[in-house]
């Protein structure tokens, strides 16, 4: 049970500013997606909400305190990213050990089950896993530590499709029986839409849209038919992009088109989350 | 995984007629226990939060009751009253569309009841 207050954050590399007056607010046990393109400031703002690099101004609070070097509030938080924790000589038992010394409530026994649901040898060294396993080791240890937020940095990266899918129901039982608040930051958005309730989108450092799943995928539609036609029924709208094939247009759009008024031979639907953000990080 | 639902529909709606569909196909009878949140929100992937939606949708409509501790049930009469709201909503969801589709294809009012007959056997 634990919030976190990101105020006026920004960090420059030099003449590079990754994240831009950014502000949000991670509200108790629910699911966020952290959506960007490659280079938008996804883990930076990761790497600043778990102080392991440093604001060049803003600050970050956990449950109203501030995380700069506060061990108390950064032991509230478990973050996976892709850097590794630990030294590659440490097997995964290692590991596991080491985790439940930072987070004393962390359930071992149930890591070792998702250990041999992910059919992972717990005797192997960080430096002799995959990719894929790699990821499953800070999954699972995600998973069982018990941190009251968890921020997972692209966890599905190199997992294969029964693993992502493992990945998901596991992820779901855990936050139904011990809910949490969880931040899953993916570039597979198809397979975490419906898993999250609310979403940031990031772009070029800066967070351009902050709403509940619901209401994001209520803001965009997708118009298509003969191209005229389409031009003069989404004229004034917002138009996001489009796509035309053989005369027959798709416009994808902004706003609430009355699908009721559309002209014959124009259909209106909805558009799928990844496609609402494709066209929204295309600009 | 983002295969199972459509984009057109909120997914709790989705959620609820599954269930709706579940128990006219018989599969859940009038007093058998509904799947749990938890069940329903791992099977499909989806957020607990939507899966409880769908459940307090059904539950709202007089489709599901809740028993203390033990979860939610199947009414009595639920299929009943899911049967007359479906066929109150057959002629917009099924006529109507089929006469835009028809009026597309130039085909005549005679010649779709001929295919009404042709097709509908009791």
């Amino acid at each position: 049970m634990s919030q976190i207050e990101v105020r006026n954050l920004t960090k420059k590399y030099g003449a590079v500013t990754a994240l831009n007056d950014v502000s949000m607010t991670i509200g108790e046990n629910r699911i966020y997606g952290l959506l960007g393109r490659n280079g938008a400031g996804k883990s930076t703002l990761l790497n600043l909400i778990t102080n392991r690099i440093f604001p060049t101004s803003g600050e970050v609070l956990i449950d109203g305190e501030p995380v700069l070097e506060n061990d108390r509030a950064l032991g509230k938080v478990y973050c996976m990213s892709e850097q590794p924790l630990y030294s590659d000589s440490m097997t995964v038992r290692n590991v596991l050990g080491w985790t439940s010394e930072f987070y004393p409530d962390m359930d071992t026994e149930y890591a070792l089950v998702l250990a041999d649901r992910f059919k992972l040898n717990i005797r192997k060294r960080l430096k002799a896993l995959s990719t894929g396993y790699s990821s499953i080791y800070k999954i699972i240890v995600a998973l069982s530590c018990n941190a009251p937020v968890l921020l997972l940095d692209e966890p599905v990266l190199g997992l294969d499709a029964n693993f992502r899918d493992l990945f998901y129901r596991e992820l779901i039982a855990r936050y139904s029986e011990r809910p949490s608040t969880i931040v899953v930051s993916t570039h597979l958005i198809e397979e975490a839409a419906d898993v999250i309730e609310h979403v940031f989108i990031i772009k070029d450092g800066r967070v351009i849209l902050d709403d509940t799943t619901q209401n994001v995928l209520e803001a965009g539609c997708t118009v298509t038919g003969p191209a005229a036609l389409v031009d003069a029924y989404t004229a004034g709208y917002k138009v996001l992009g489009s796509d035309i094939l053989g005369g027959i247009k798709s416009a994808y759009l902004l706003g609430t088109v009355d699908a009721s008024a559309a002209p014959a031979g124009v259909e209106v639907s909805r558009m799928k989350l990844q496609s609402l953000f494709i066209h929204l990080t295309n600009a | 995984m983002g295969t199972v639902f459509g984009p057109d529909v909120p997914i709790f709606l989705q959620i609820a007629d599954m269930i709706e569909s579940a128990i006219m196909s018989g599969a859940l009878a009038e007093g058998d226990q509904a799947p749990s949140t938890t069940e329903i929100s791992v099977r499909y992937k989806i957020n607990p939060a939507t899966a409880l939606k769908g459940i307090t949708k059904l539950a709202d409509d007089g489709v599901l009751y809740k028993k203390r501790g033990l979860g939610m049930f199947v009414a009595g009469g639920a299929r009943k009253k899911i049967l007359e709201k479906r066929q109150s909503l057959f002629y917009e969801k099924y006529i109507q569309p089929l006469m835009l589709e028809a009026k597309k294809l130039e085909l005549s009012y005679e010649q779709l009841c001929e295919m009404l007959r042709r097709g509908y056997k009791p």
